[in-house]
């Protein structure tokens, strides 16, 4: 085998200790016979059983058993190493011993919890502590690298979560990219009228965080800017950002707005991306009122000039002597260093088209709840007027809950927000036309702070609630009072009874989904998504802001349908964990890398080209090449030397001695050896 | 005033048959409904219903089947399967339905004086021997078992297919219904 | 233009009251270049009452069709027209796929019988094989009598449009509107489509059947739709056998044509009149005469 053979190291002094779990794994697997059976192991000095193994007693077991017994290994037989592998490393250290002289046996998840048989249950554990401790004898003392963090952040995304989150790494001093792919800022929220449940104006609240972002020395805000291409590790990123030209200069725009009047469309003529198309812009538009940057930006798509180069360019005109647009703008590519990634990427609504039932796209006066925001948004489409598509005020509205979410067909999560906002948006319309309101709903979920409250008052609106889910929207009228309206079928679950109820809009409160191209800034940056497309964090309860690649951390809605409280305190909570890494100033690699057997490597580059981190190169030039392994950028993945021809990769803690001697031990039992 | 006692006893409820309904083909999914009445609000027959759609999946999931086993729902399914392509659960409604009515006609629990039972089983029977159904001799067979009144409206409708050549009074058969009957035998023999 | 070959199922109601679907279906596919053999020895695909009965035995009488197929021409589609038949076959398909149960029995019982027990039939609808195998474009270009007809409502009923069937998107179809304008009909939206016209309950609770056609009927003329095109034996039986009935009860006058799309298509296509089986419709026969029969040379169109 290799040059180190299967000689057993000697004066190998091993200690075993099972954990009961309380009855977590004690219920199932008789854990003293698991002790007993360990205690006659070749090298095994002592071996006991203990109900909770990571208490701090049971800590200290292991402490003073090394210092009574001078053990020098030390098996663990009790839960997933993803849990407390950093436990029995720290107390076998504490204890005076390399802490990679540690190896876990998971007799919890893999054992008690899925195996109901009681002897068959023991008969694993033992199997599984037997090849531990085979194993276990192999393993050497590793020391962990260290690598420096770079104090820089990239914030991508930049909606409430992103720009929350960059103003607090700014404040704190640190140095911030915001990113964000739309001319301006603002994402979502920018589009909403009120906020719920207290019905504050989101743009009196938004907006001054929006100018702050602007503002700050530290920030460097890039819109119409997309990640493009992302290197390196934890602590240090490399970023490229493709910034697209906008053809009004940042720098030498004033705001003035007077290329807008002067453009050679006089009326505006094209649908309005902020207004959902609900109205018109011309060629070259601010997004909205209070958009930041306050600069204009030229849609090449729409524009004389670049569809036929044949205009009479009265907006340069109008600029004058400031000479702020610059048609002949290409794209920009800006490379950044960073330390940590905030991923703040935000969600999109669900597109009621797949859903024909409801009759999104075929009838005019069914809305999304999205488009209903910006009609009720005072610098919206109709100045907060509420109106139809042709100018009649609605006397009756229904509000379908639910639409795309909670559907196995479409999307089977419950988006969080709708009933929320469906209550908000009921109360606006309520308020502000007096029409009579009915909420369809299949449970109503209002369990934030001011939810219930905010549910009560609507109901005491006189606003309607049905429980029931509207099975199709038509403009079947089966009796007079119907004709001209749009009708909702559904039945009233509560009274048990189907009722037609005719109205004048449709309002569909659309889930919340992943972006589409959520999947290329999964890759780029490496992260995990869930079964949805979500970005996964890295624990659901006890590390919700981190993610499986080190150093980005995720805010918002990108990681799941949330309000805008929760997104805060999340984008809070990621700039924190960012600020965390970047005090600490450097940190510690786990050392199970790959690494090279010089002499043996033919330079044969099969492992350059398989690395997904792209932590190989060729090194040794004329002399003798061979691959080399940038420790700091391996993951431990072992592609590798699963790869390498001539098995000159090797790995530390998966040694081809540690994997050999457990399979043996697993298959000693077998052979009943 | 007549009044009415509804209140129900759990001991009325038998979970065991809710389990095995679950076994059947088409009725794995009906465990996870959200009683939305999505179905009942797509059926273009709830509103005959004595439950709706929604309260007989309620009523056989706690397992209270003789009622859902006895209503006329089941008998008002036309097969049209708007439920199941509504459902936001995937529940196939339609074949659950389909299970009922089985259950019903082998416990004989369906109601009396609906003419729908009885047009299932001629239909059956008519086909179990010539492997054909012939529409004449079909509604012939159901209205004179069930509602033979009915036959002077039928008669009426008859009138006027047969005038458009639509009506035959040929009995269908196939040539080797020998085959089919050896069929249904080595199928309920099972494998 | 090469022949393309199809098994054919009619099913029972095309033996009967759907005869003028089959006419006009042969005819159809005929003009189209589409060549329909008549399965041999077909039986009874079931339909709706033989699952409430025995399940068992009911997919017993599909996979015997199935397996005729398999016999008679493997690899050769199966159009079945009728939606009932159309669907059980496809559910059939399922149900021996998906619950080894089922399979078990099925198989036992084609192996009794000397029958195919590996089936790997398509079963097919005929507007199915129209859309995909054709195209609307291909249609259109050879259209060869330009419509002089009124507008009329597609009416696509449930079970072709359902799970199990892939003839159509099951909720809001549109393939049978568009195969319309492509042959220059005009069609109205028609927002009850896919509404269930109650199939047999005519026969045995006739006043729900009744009200569930009156209503069909209703909205197609409230869209002002003068004829229906329906693609099912059951749904233009429903709709054409009652009208009469209808009128009696609400004293409102119906007298609309319920045509099968393959007569109106056939006749576009340039169908010999007497082939598409329009003597078998019962309403709006004036309509029909006029539409249809008293037929001019339309130079104008190329």
């Amino acid at each position: 085998m290799s040059e180190r053979g299967q000689k057993l190291p000697s004066d190998v002094r091993v200690g075993v200790y099972v954990c009961h779990c309380g009855v977590n794994i004690a219920a199932v697997v008789d854990v003293r016979q698991v002790a007993q059976l360990a205690r006659g192991l070749p090298g095994v000095v002592v071996a006991r059983d203990y109900n909770y193994m990571c208490s701090d007693p049971g800590q200290e077991l292991i402490r003073q058993d090394i210092r009574d017994y001078a053990l020098n290994r030390i098996v663990v037989a009790s839960c997933s190493p993803h849990l407390h592998e950093e436990t029995f490393r720290h107390a076998a250290a504490a204890g005076g011993l390399n802490p990679y002289l540690v190896h876990m046996v998971n007799i919890r998840e893999h054992v008690s919890w899925v195996h109901p048989d009681r002897e068959r249950a023991t008969e694993k554990a033992c199997e599984l502590v037997r090849a531990a401790v085979r194993r276990v004898v192999w393993h050497e003392p590793l020391e962990q690298a260290r690598v420096s963090i770079h104090p820089d952040v990239l914030v991508v995304g930049g909606g409430i979560a992103g720009i929350h989150a960059a103003l607090t790494l700014a404040n704190a001093g640190k140095r911030v990219y915001l990113v964000e792919r739309q001319p301006s800022i603002g994402g979502h929220m920018a589009m909403f009228d009120k906020t719920f449940p207290t019905l504050d104006c989101a743009a009196c609240i938004l907006t001054p965080k929006m100018s702050a972002v602007q503002a700050h020395p530290n920030i460097t805000l890039w819109t119409l800017a997309e990640v493009t291409r992302v290197e390196g590790y934890v602590g240090n990123y490399e970023v490229e950002i493709t910034r697209w030209p906008r053809y009004v200069r940042e720098d030498l725009c004033s705001g003035c707005l007077k290329c807008i009047e002067a453009c050679v469309y006089k009326d505006a003529r094209f649908p309005d991306e902020f207004n959902l198309g609900l109205s018109k812009r011309k060629p070259i538009y601010l997004p909205f009122p209070q958009a930041v940057p306050q600069v204009p930006v030229i849609d090449p798509a729409t524009c004389i000039q670049f569809k036929s180069g044949k205009c009479k360019k009265t907006c340069v005109e109008a600029c004058g002597e400031r000479g702020a647009i610059d048609l002949q703008a290409v794209p920009k590519v800006e490379r950044v260093r960073v330390g940590s990634v905030i991923l703040a990427t935000g969600f999109q609504t669900f597109d009621p088209r797949r859903m024909p039932e409801y009759g999104y796209g075929i009838y005019p006066n069914v809305y999304t709840s999205l488009e209903v925001e910006r009609l009720v948004n005072a610098s919206g489409p109709t100045g907060g007027e509420i109106v139809l598509r042709d100018g009649r005020r609605p006397q009756s509205v229904g509000i379908i809950h639910c639409v795309g979410s909670r559907d196995r067909r479409h999307n089977p999560w419950c988006s969080r927000v709708c009933c929320m906002y469906s209550l908000k948006l009921a109360h606006l319309i309520r308020e502000r036309t007096g029409a009579e309101v009915f909420n369809f709903y299949i449970d109503m979920r209002t369990p934030g702070k001011g939810f219930e409250e905010f549910y009560q008052r609507l109901l005491e609106e006189g606003v309607h609630f049905i429980r029931g889910r509207v099975a199709g929207v038509s403009d079947w009228a089966l009796d007079p009072s119907e004709e001209g309206k749009l009708v909702l079928r559904v039945e009233d679950t509560l009274l048990g009874i189907v009722r037609r109820i005719p109205v004048d809009m449709v309002v569909l409160a659309v889930g919340l989904e992943p972006r589409s191209d959520a999947e290329e800034l999964r890759r780029l940056f490496r992260v995990s998504c869930s079964a949805e497309g979500f970005f996964l964090e890295r624990h659901p309860k006890l590390a919700p802001v981190s993610t499986f690649a080190e150093g980005v951390f995720v805010a918002g809605c990108c990681q799941g349908p949330k309000d805008i409280p929760d997104t805060v305190a999340q984008a809070g909570a990621a700039a924190a964990e960012a600020l965390a890494l970047i005090d600490r100033g450097s940190i510690e690699q786990e050392p199970n890398t790959a690494y090279v057997l010089a002499d043996h490597c033919s330079a044969c580059r099969t492992c350059v080209s398989l690395c997904p981190y792209s932590a190989i190169s060729i090194v040794g030039g004329d002399g003798r090449p061979h691959a080399e392994i940038n420790p700091a950028l391996c993951k431990g993945c072992g592609t590798c030397v699963a790869a390498c021809p001539s098995g000159s990769i090797r790995q530390h803690l998966f040694e081809d001695e540690q994997i050999v001697a457990e399979i043996e031990g697993i298959l000693a039992g077998v052979a009943g050896g | 005033m007549a009044v009415t006692r509804t209140l129900r006893y759990q001991r009325e409820a038998d979970p065991e048959w809710t389990e095995w309904l679950r076994r059947q083909p088409g009725c794995e999914a009906f465990w996870e409904c959200l009683q939305c009445g999505t179905c009942s609000g797509a059926c273009p027959l709830s509103i005959y219903m004595d439950f709706t759609p929604r309260r007989v999946i309620a009523l056989v999931r706690e397992g209270f089947y003789r009622d859902a086993l006895s209503c006329q729902t089941i008998w008002l399914c036309a097969s049209c399967y708007a439920c199941a392509v509504h459902c936001p659960r995937g529940i196939r409604i339609t074949d659950l339905m389909y299970t009922l009515k089985r259950e019903a006609i082998r416990r004989k629990v369906h109601p009396k004086g609906l003419p729908t039972p009885v047009l299932a089983q001629e239909f059956y029977r008519m086909v179990q021997r010539r492997g054909r159904n012939s529409e004449f001799w079909l509604v012939l067979r159901m209205a004179l078992k069930s509602d033979p009144w009915a036959l002077v409206r039928l008669a009426r409708s008859g009138w006027r297919l047969l005038r458009a050549g639509r009506l035959s009074m040929r009995t269908e058969q196939i040539r080797q219904a020998d085959q089919l009957r050896t069929m249904f035998a080595a199928a309920r023999e099972g494998r | 233009m090469a022949l393309r070959r199809y098994l054919y199922y009619p099913g029972c109601s095309l033996r009967g009251t759907g005869v003028a679907y089959d006419e006009s279906l042969r005819e159809c596919f005929r003009q189209l270049g589409l060549e329909l053999v008549e399965l041999e020895d077909w039986n009874c695909c079931g339909a709706t009452s033989y699952m409430a009965i025995d399940e068992g035995a009911a997919c017993v009488l599909s996979a015997r069709v199935l397996a005729l197929a398999q016999q008679q021409a493997p690899g050769v589609d199966l159009v079945a027209p009728c939606s009932a038949c159309y669907l059980v076959l496809r559910k059939t398909e399922d149900y021996i796929s998906r619950y080894p149960e089922i399979r078990s029995r099925v198989e036992a019982s084609l192996r009794k019988a000397g029958l195919p027990v590996q089936i790997g039939v398509q079963v097919r609808h005929p507007l199915e094989v129209l859309w995909e195998d054709v195209g609307p474009e291909a249609i259109r270009k050879r259209v060869q009598r330009h419509w002089r007809g009124g507008r009329v409502a597609c009416y696509y009923g449930c079970q072709a449009v359902r799970p199990y069937g892939e003839v159509d998107r099951p909720i809001r179809p549109t393939r049978l509107d568009e195969l319309m304008e492509a042959v220059n009909v005009p069609v109205v939206d028609y927002s009850l489509r896919t509404r269930c016209c109650g199939g047999s309950l005519t026969g045995t609770i006739h006043e729900v059947g009744l009200r569930l056609n009156y209503i069909l009927l209703k909205e197609a003329v409230r869209r002002g739709a003068e004829a229906i095109v329906t693609m099912c034996p059951l749904c233009q039986f429903n709709l054409d056998v009652f009208q009469n009935e209808m009128e009696r009860q609400t004293g409102e006058p119906f007298d609309l044509p319920v045509l099968y799309f393959t007569q109106v298509l056939g006749w576009c296509l340039g169908a010999e009149l007497e082939k598409l089986g329009l003597r078998h419709l019962i309403a709006g026969r004036d309509l029909v005469e006029r539409w249809f029969v008293k037929e001019r040379p339309v130079e104008a169109y190329v």
